[in-house]
Parts: C-alpha cells; structure tokens; sequence
C-alpha cells in the first residue's frame, strides 16, 4: 500500500451575536417560541427590502482583524439562488466575488509542533429559517413545518485553505478559530445550538503528488469530535477506494454521527447552481479606514498572546494552550492569578481537578453550580505552598470548597485540618512514640533505616495526619542520634 | 365640469372651502365608475367602506377648521403591485390573487399620513411584466379613447382610470416605461421620478435596480402634487437617496426661455410611427416659439439598451419572484407530495407565460457559464448607456422624444413579445440611467392620444415639471376627455 496524504480545508459558519437580525430589527434570540421572531422582511414578503445591519459589518471586520485578515474596504453583498422551504426569499443574501475579509491565518500547535494554517476569505451572509418535521428524518415525515425565527440572522463563514493534513491539525485549527471569535464576543459558539458550524473538505494524494486529490465536502460536523471521527472515517474510506482501483468522485456527503460513517448526499452533477449577482436591494459597503482602526483598538488580548503571557509565567506550554482555548476558562485563570504567585501549580489545578470535576458533573466553568471563585483556588495554591497543607489534605479541602463557597483558610479550620507544626507539642509526641517502641528504636539503631518510617507513621497516625511530616522527621533523626 | 373630470388642485380648493363634500366627492367617482367599469376594467379590487368612511373623516377635519393637505379627501388608485395594508395586492397574478398584506408601503404610509382616499387597486401587467396590461392574470383594460385598444402597461389600470374619470388621481410604476407609456396612451400625465427618488419599500419588486413608483394624473400641478407626498428619504429603503425633496409645485413656472432642449437622433429614427412624429415634432416648434432651445444630439448606445434591458430585468426578477413558492402566502398546489413538487407545481400553475418567460430568460442568463457573457456584460453596456446621458446632459437641460413610437394599438393584435419589447425602446434607456422621466399629452394620431416624453437630469425633476408645465399651459391637449368610444 501506498502511502497517502489527507488534505483538508476547513468552512465555518459562525452566527454573529448581533441583538438583531442582519436586515431586519428582528430579535436573534435563540429557542423563542416559532415565529414570533420575524417581519415582512425575514419573511420575504411581496416588497419588503432588506437594510445591512452596521452591527454586522463591525463584527465581520472585527473577526476579520483577530483572523490576520485584510479588510476589504470596497465589498459588496450577493444573491445566491436556490430554492428551499426555510429560504424565505429563495435566494439568501451572502458575499460572492467581494467578500468582506480576505487572506488571514491561524498559528496552531499539535504534539508540540507549530503550524501555520491559511484563511482564504471570509464572508457575511444570512441564516435560514429551520425545518420541523412530523416524523424524525424529512423521508418519514407526513409533513413539515417552517420556523423562520433564525431566518435573516447573521452569519460568518470562515473558509480556510486546505492546509491541514491530519484530523488532529483539523480539530487544533477548529479550537482555535472558536477561540478567537469567543474572545472577540462575535459568536457564543455553541456547536450543539448550531451558533457554530463546520463543513470539511476532504482528500487524499499519494505522498510525492504535486495535484491534491478530488475532494469530498462533508457536512452536519456538529462537535469537534463528528468532526475528527468524519475525517478519519472519510480518509479510510478514500484510501480504500483508491487501492481498490476505484476514484473518489467529488460530492457532498453528510456525517451520520450515530453510525460513525459519512453518506453521499448529492454528486457535483446534481450541485446546485447558485446563480449568483449583486444584490440590487442593498447598495456597495464602501468601509472607512478610521472605522476598521477604531475596532481594531478596542479587540482583546487574543489566545496567542495570552498563551505568550503565560509562558512567561512559567505555566507549561500544554497547560496554556489548555487554558487559552476557553475565554472563560483564561478569564478564571487570570483571576485566580491575582490570589497566588504559584501560576504553574494554579495552572495545573485549572486544568486538573477543576476541568475533571466539570466535565464529570457537565457544568461551565462559569456555571454559578460551580462554587469555586478563582481567588479562592488561588488561595488553596498558597495554603499548599506554605505548608499549611499537604497536597492530600489539599484535595480534601477542594472537595469541601466544591461544596459551599467559602474561602480555604476557614475550610482548613473548620474540619481542623491545619497542620501541626507547633515544636512543643510534636516534641511531646516524638517523646512518647519513641517510648512505645523500644524495638524498633533498637532495629534503627541496628541499621535498619526502615524503622524511622514505622515512627513517623505511628505520629501521623496519632494526628490524624495532620503533623508536618518534614519537622517529625527531623525531631525524630534529632532524638536518636 | 364634473367632478370626476376635475384635477387634485381644484378639488383640493372645493373641499378646504367647503363647497364640496370629500364624500360626495367619493360618491361621485364611484358613480362614475359603477358607469364605466365594466368598459373600461380597470380596477381589480375596489375599496368602497374604508374609502368612504375616510372621506368622511376628512369632512370632519375640515368641518372643525383644519387645514388639510392637498390630497386629502381627493380620491385615487394604487396600482396592485403597491402593498397597502388588509387590501388584496395581488399583481394582477393568480399566485397572488388572495394576498391580503400585513404592511404599508412606504408611499401608502405617509399618502395615509396626508389623509388621502384610495379607491381600490388597478389592473396590471402580471408582475409588471408587459406593455398592454394584458399579462393580467383577471382580465383586459381597455383604453378610454378606443375601448377596442390597450391602456398600454404595465400600469394600465391606472392610466385608464384617471383618462375614464374613475379616479382623480393614482399611482403606477416605472420599470421600463410602465407609467410614461400607458399615460402617452391615455392622453394623460405620468412621471418616473429619479431612482432613489421614492423608496420602493413596499412596492413588490419586478427589477429591483430600475423600478420606482410614480404619479399619473390629468395635470402636470397635480402629477408635482402626488409627488411632494410621496417622495423622500426612507429607512426601509438602502437605495433611497438621502437628499431634500423640494416643493415640487413650486417648479411650476411658465418659463422655458433660454432652456436648452436635446432632440437624441436615436429616438427620431426607423420605427417611429410618421405620424406620432409628426405630433412631436408638433411639440418641438411649440418649445421654440415659448423660447427654448433645441439642440440636436446624439445617445449613441441607444440601440443596445432594449437587449441588455431584457437580460437585466429578467435575471434580476428571476430571484424576485423566487419567493412565490406556496409555502407562506398566495397560491399553493394542495395536490403535491412533497415541499419540492409544492413549490414546482404552485408557480407552473401561479404563473402566466410572460411572467415565466421572463424567469426562464432571466436563471438562464444568470447561469454558471453564461453570466460572464450576458448578465456582466449587459452591466458594463448599462454604464455606457448612463455615460452617454451624463455627456449629453453637459450640452442640455433636458432631452425631448416621443413617449412611444406608435399610439394604443388594438387588444389582441398577437404581436409576438419581441416587436412588443422593441416599443419600450424610448422609455428603457431612461430607466437604465435612472433618470427621471414624464410623459404629457401633445397631441392625437386617428384619434388617438400622443404623448411627449422628457427626460432630465438626475434629481432634477424641477426643471421636467416646468418644462412640462410650460407647454401644458401653452396647449389645450390635457383637457380633453375619453369619449368612451368604439365597439365594446
């Protein structure tokens, strides 16, 4: 067998958090009751016109800058024709040939090495409404009903060059597109809600080919996982095909995530013809430059210059990239920051047993169930580092703190879990240990280092634990030479 | 006079001065048309309850001292193409022929806010796609000068409506000539403002890039009267253009001395009916003697702007009536077993053959392969054709030419749709520069009206209405009224 290379580009669609819709002042809000979100211009009614949302220009340039892309100063929007129940008008309204933004990229990292992945364009268009229908697949179905409340939202596509060369670069690229447009407070990014959604495109080429292969585009990738298991499962199937004598044919096929395998959907002679022309509804953007600089002032710190500020930190390059790929989970950090100057043990609580408790309950790290206030966890962190607790009982404490919000100190205190470090009292207990024992004072000083151990262990045993296992040591050592 | 002959301004002073009621007004021109409907058919839905009980509100303002505005209580027609709220809109299409719709256009609105009348909706072109009024899904309009010919289109209805005194004034639109040719054909005024005069929010679309809503009426005062109403600024409309709207009345001067006044030889030549020309011409020695100018000149594109006209309009409409698929409103197909079967059947049975041409030409020009060819290059010529007025407009003020190179021609004269696409040739360039345009009557051709088209500069509709204004009140040919004749 040959050896093949997957070549993969990626086309997100991303919904804007713009309060209204695109062209209408329509609300955007998600999960409202069915059409109570919509007017005669998302409806397509006979004479409405659509009028561009500023809202949705500013956010696409502001995508646009944090993507390295150049703002295209004179772009215009497009019809796109084709017929469908939930397209309102039958033509959705996108950018063709003058898109918004063109030529960006995004730098990730995967098993420690650095890529570069390209941004061909990216473009605004309008969402359409949703089909529901009677039965659970539109071929079982009696009938369908049209909801068009996210009919005229907002939408980003973001359309990358075929860069990736692997599933795990693809899922990399994909965490990092979505944490740059969280940090930018464009898209909430909800892949199961449908705020954020990815169609691959996808082929193979024997190693040495100069020409890429005929490529499939595969749709409804509706996870980052869908999205690494369709690619791995789509790849199989090429390379198969290919050895087998036979050839990929270009079409579109969709990911059946239940069954784990992808499905023709329709080939490149069945492909829509979208027809597209200006659209003579809505007049050229010509964009100001004072206006793209005014946002370009007031973008956040982006994931690669926090994860930059992190490493000077000395939090492990894994840990940031970790941390950085969550807004929240960044923002948490940085606060928790404030409390402790120990960022490499935060870092590892972080991503440790705050992720592991999460994920095992499946709450946010903003979730008000979630009790731990970052200055909290910072303290925790000191508490360790000052000896107050051990890194056992510190578990115990941070699954006490799970529990109510309250600061470590008073938990500590509270199950009288402060370490004894008092010199008095552990003399007392050296004291009494060593008379208890006899024989194994006798075995130590016979050579038997072991023996010292079995001490140690008998003081940790009368407190519970909580004796400073360095100071028992020592005394110990101090008694019987 | 009677009333239903009468013009907005002496209405206007009848009711303020309370020698006229607005209902009795109303009344009257209902009378009128309860006589000459069903020669003439130029209404599909009429409005008589919400109509009449307007006409009595405005009574009451003006019984309580209030000034009104010039349209207020004077009763007039919207073509079936305008969206006025809880009225059937239907286009004069069956896919739309029990469309009531949820919202005003922007024209209706502040037309409303003037405390105005509306009839009912007039007959039309389907889609206003056609020349004769006789794409109507419902039925034929008849001209009022030969009940035998066409009003001309698409905005038939409303032309014969004001020439047949069932209606005192109305509104049309203007894609290709829609309100200037049926008003040459009625004897009667139309104008085609500047694109981006009016906000076409509300008004449903044909060719997006060339359509506008314009006043017809039997004087050039009152066509300047519908005007101050319904043009300006709207938000609802991008391509709305954020200028002032003058008091077009003002524009109203007779004085055409020193105007520089273009004759574009492209509108004199073969194809032009002798004697409509003549009548022109008529017109042309008419302008001299009140002291204008006339210049000849030259729009040398001309002879492309029908062609690239029927590859623009199309395609564009082509997406515009995609939205008529029987899912949210109009007709539906209930035999269909399926969304996509649904949406086939509903617009093979909604359609009528011009409309469905007009779609079949306009996907085809716009497919992939095909739209380098025709859809990009018929906008590189439209700019052509822009630059050849903004050259010829250096020289003059406005240009003159016939309206229509022939007059109303027999119903049914099964001319084939290209020599009917070839008449539009005077009027289409105007929309293609979206320039503003009007139509006044200056003369007959056995029997039947004549009209001259002038076309100005862009936003400058002031200078066309004194023009106009000027040889109407120099001429006696707007005064004359239908005789309802021939065979019908």
């Amino acid at each position: 067998m040959k050896n093949y290379i997957t070549v993969i580009g990626l086309e997100v669609h991303a919904e804007l958090k713009t309060k209204t819709k695109a062209f209408c002042s329509c609300s955007t809000e998600f999960g409202a009751e069915p059409n109570t979100h919509v007017c005669p211009v998302c409806l397509g009614m006979p004479g409405a016109l659509p009028v561009l949302n500023k809202r949705v220009v500013e956010f696409a340039i502001r995508a646009g800058l944090a993507l390295n892309c150049d703002i295209q100063k004179f772009n215009k929007m497009d019809r796109k024709n084709y017929f469908y129940p939930d397209l309102a008008k039958n033509y959705q309204i996108s950018q063709w040939d003058e898109p918004i933004c063109l030529g960006g990229h995004i730098d990730i990292r995967v098993n420690g090495e650095k890529k570069r992945i390209g941004i061909t364009r990216i473009h605004m268009e309008e969402d359409a409404g949703k089909l529901v229908h009677s039965g659970l697949t539109i071929s079982t179905s009696d009938s369908s009903a049209v909801d068009y409340n996210r009919a005229g939202v907002p939408l980003i596509e973001i359309v990358s060059e075929p860069d990736m060369r692997s599933a795990a670069e693809a899922r990399a690229y994909m965490e990092q597109l979505k944490a740059i447009l969280e940090y930018t407070d464009v898209c909430d990014c909800k892949m199961q809600e449908g705020s954020l959604r990815c169609d691959a495109n996808i082929s193979i080429m024997p190693e040495g080919a100069t020409e890429f292969g005929t490529r499939a585009e595969i749709k409804n990738l509706n996870s980052f996982r869908a999205l690494e298991r369709a690619i791995e499962y789509e790849v199989e199937r090429q390379t198969e095909l290919v050895e087998d004598g036979g050839h990929v044919v270009q079409e579109t096929r969709t990911w059946d995530d239940a069954n784990g395998v992808t499905l023709s959907m329709r080939s490149k002679e069945e492909a829509h013809d979208y027809r597209y022309f200006p659209e003579p509804d809505l007049v050229p953007i010509n964009l100001d430059q004072a206006w793209i600089d005014e946002i370009k002032a007031t973008l956040p710190e982006l994931p690669s210059a926090r994860k930059e500020r992190l490493l000077a930190e000395e939090v492990p390059e894994d840990n940031a990239d970790i941390i950085v790929a969550s807004k929240k989970v960044a923002d948490y950090f940085d606060a928790g920051a404030k409390a402790t100057k120990n960022l490499k043990a935060l870092s590892n609580w972080v991503i440790g047993d705050v992720a592991g408790y999460l994920n095992a309950e499946g709450l946010e790290i903003d979730s008000p169930e979630f009790k731990i206030t970052p200055d909290h966890l910072g303290e925790l962190v000191n508490l360790i580092d000052k000896g107050v607790l051990s890194s056992k009982l510190a578990k115990q404490v941070f699954a006490e703190m799970l529990k109510e919000n309250e600061a470590p100190q008073a938990l500590v205190k509270k199950l009288g879990l402060e370490q004894v470090s008092d010199a008095g009292e552990l003399g007392k207990l050296v004291d009494e240990v060593i008379a208890a024992n006899p024989q194994s004072i006798a075995d130590f000083k016979a050579g038997k280092k072991k023996a010292l151990g079995f001490l140690v262990g008998q003081i940790m045993k009368a407190t519970k634990g909580k004796a400073n296992p360095g100071m028992v040591n020592k005394m110990l050592m101090e008694k019987l030479q | 006079m009677k009333l239903y002959e009468s013009t907005v301004h002496e209405l206007h002073e009848q009711l303020q001065n309370k020698q006229l009621s607005s209902v009795e007004l109303t009344k009257a021109v209902y009378d009128r048309i309860d006589e000459v409907e069903e020669k003439i058919d130029a209404y599909v839905t009429l409005d008589r309850e919400n109509a009449l009980a307007q006409a009595a509100k405005v009574d009451a303002m003006i019984a309580s001292g209030e000034t009104i505005k010039p349209l207020a209580g004077v009763p007039g027609a919207i073509k079936d193409n305008i969206s006025t709220k809880g009225l059937r809109t239907t286009c004069s299409s069956h896919i739309l022929d029990n469309f009531i719709p949820v919202y005003d256009a922007h024209v209706i609105a502040n037309l409303r806010k003037d405390e105005t009348i509306f009839l009912g909706k007039t007959n039309m072109d389907e889609f206003a796609m056609g020349s004769t009024t006789e794409t109507s899904y419902f039925k034929n309009t008849h001209n009022a000068w030969n009940l035998d010919c066409v009003p001309g289109g698409s905005s038939g209805g409303s032309a014969a409506a004001i020439a047949a005194g069932e209606a005192i004034w109305s509104l049309g639109s203007d894609t290709g000539g829609s309100i200037r040719q049926p008003a040459s054909f009625n004897g009667v005024v139309g104008i085609k403002p500047t694109y981006g005069r009016v906000s076409r929010y509300g008004c449903v679309a044909f060719a997006s890039s060339l359509d506008q809503i314009g006043p017809i009426t039997r004087d050039v005062t009152d066509a300047a009267i519908v005007l101050n109403t319904i043009c300006g600024v709207d938000v609802h409309d991008s391509t709305s253009l954020p200028v002032d709207v003058p008091d077009f009345t003002k524009a109203l001067r007779q004085d055409v001395k020193g105007l520089r006044i273009g004759l574009p030889k492209e509108y004199y030549g073969e194809g032009i009916d002798a004697k409509v020309k003549e009548q022109i011409m008529l017109a042309v020695k008419k302008y001299q003697e009140l002291g204008a100018e006339i210049v000849d000149v030259s729009l040398p594109h001309t002879e492309y702007a029908v062609i690239t006209y029927y590859i623009i309009a199309p395609a564009e409409a082509s997406a515009n009536l995609a939205r008529y698929d029987g899912v949210r409103y109009g007709y539906r197909n209930k035999e269909a077993k399926s969304a996509p079967e649904m949406t086939k059947l509903s617009r093979t049975e909604g359609f009528g053959s011009e409309v469905k041409r007009r779609i079949m030409l306009g996907t085809y020009v716009l497919s992939s392969g095909y739209y380098d060819a025709y859809y990009k290059k018929a906008m590189q010529v439209r700019t052509l054709i822009r630059k050849d007025f903004d050259e010829v407009f250096q020289k003059v003020d406005v240009l003159l030419t016939p309206t229509s190179p022939v007059v109303a021609y027999p119903l049914d004269a099964k001319m084939d749709p290209l020599t009917i696409y070839m008449l539009d040739v005077t009027t289409i360039p105007v929309n293609m520069a979206g320039l503003p345009g009007i139509s006044i009557p200056c003369g007959f051709a056995d029997g039947m009206p004549v009209g001259v088209q002038l076309i100005g500069k862009a936003l400058d509709e002031e200078t066309l209405l004194r023009a106009a204004y000027t040889f109407e009140q120099a001429t006696e040919f707007h005064k004359a009224f239908a005789p309802l004749g021939g065979n019908k």
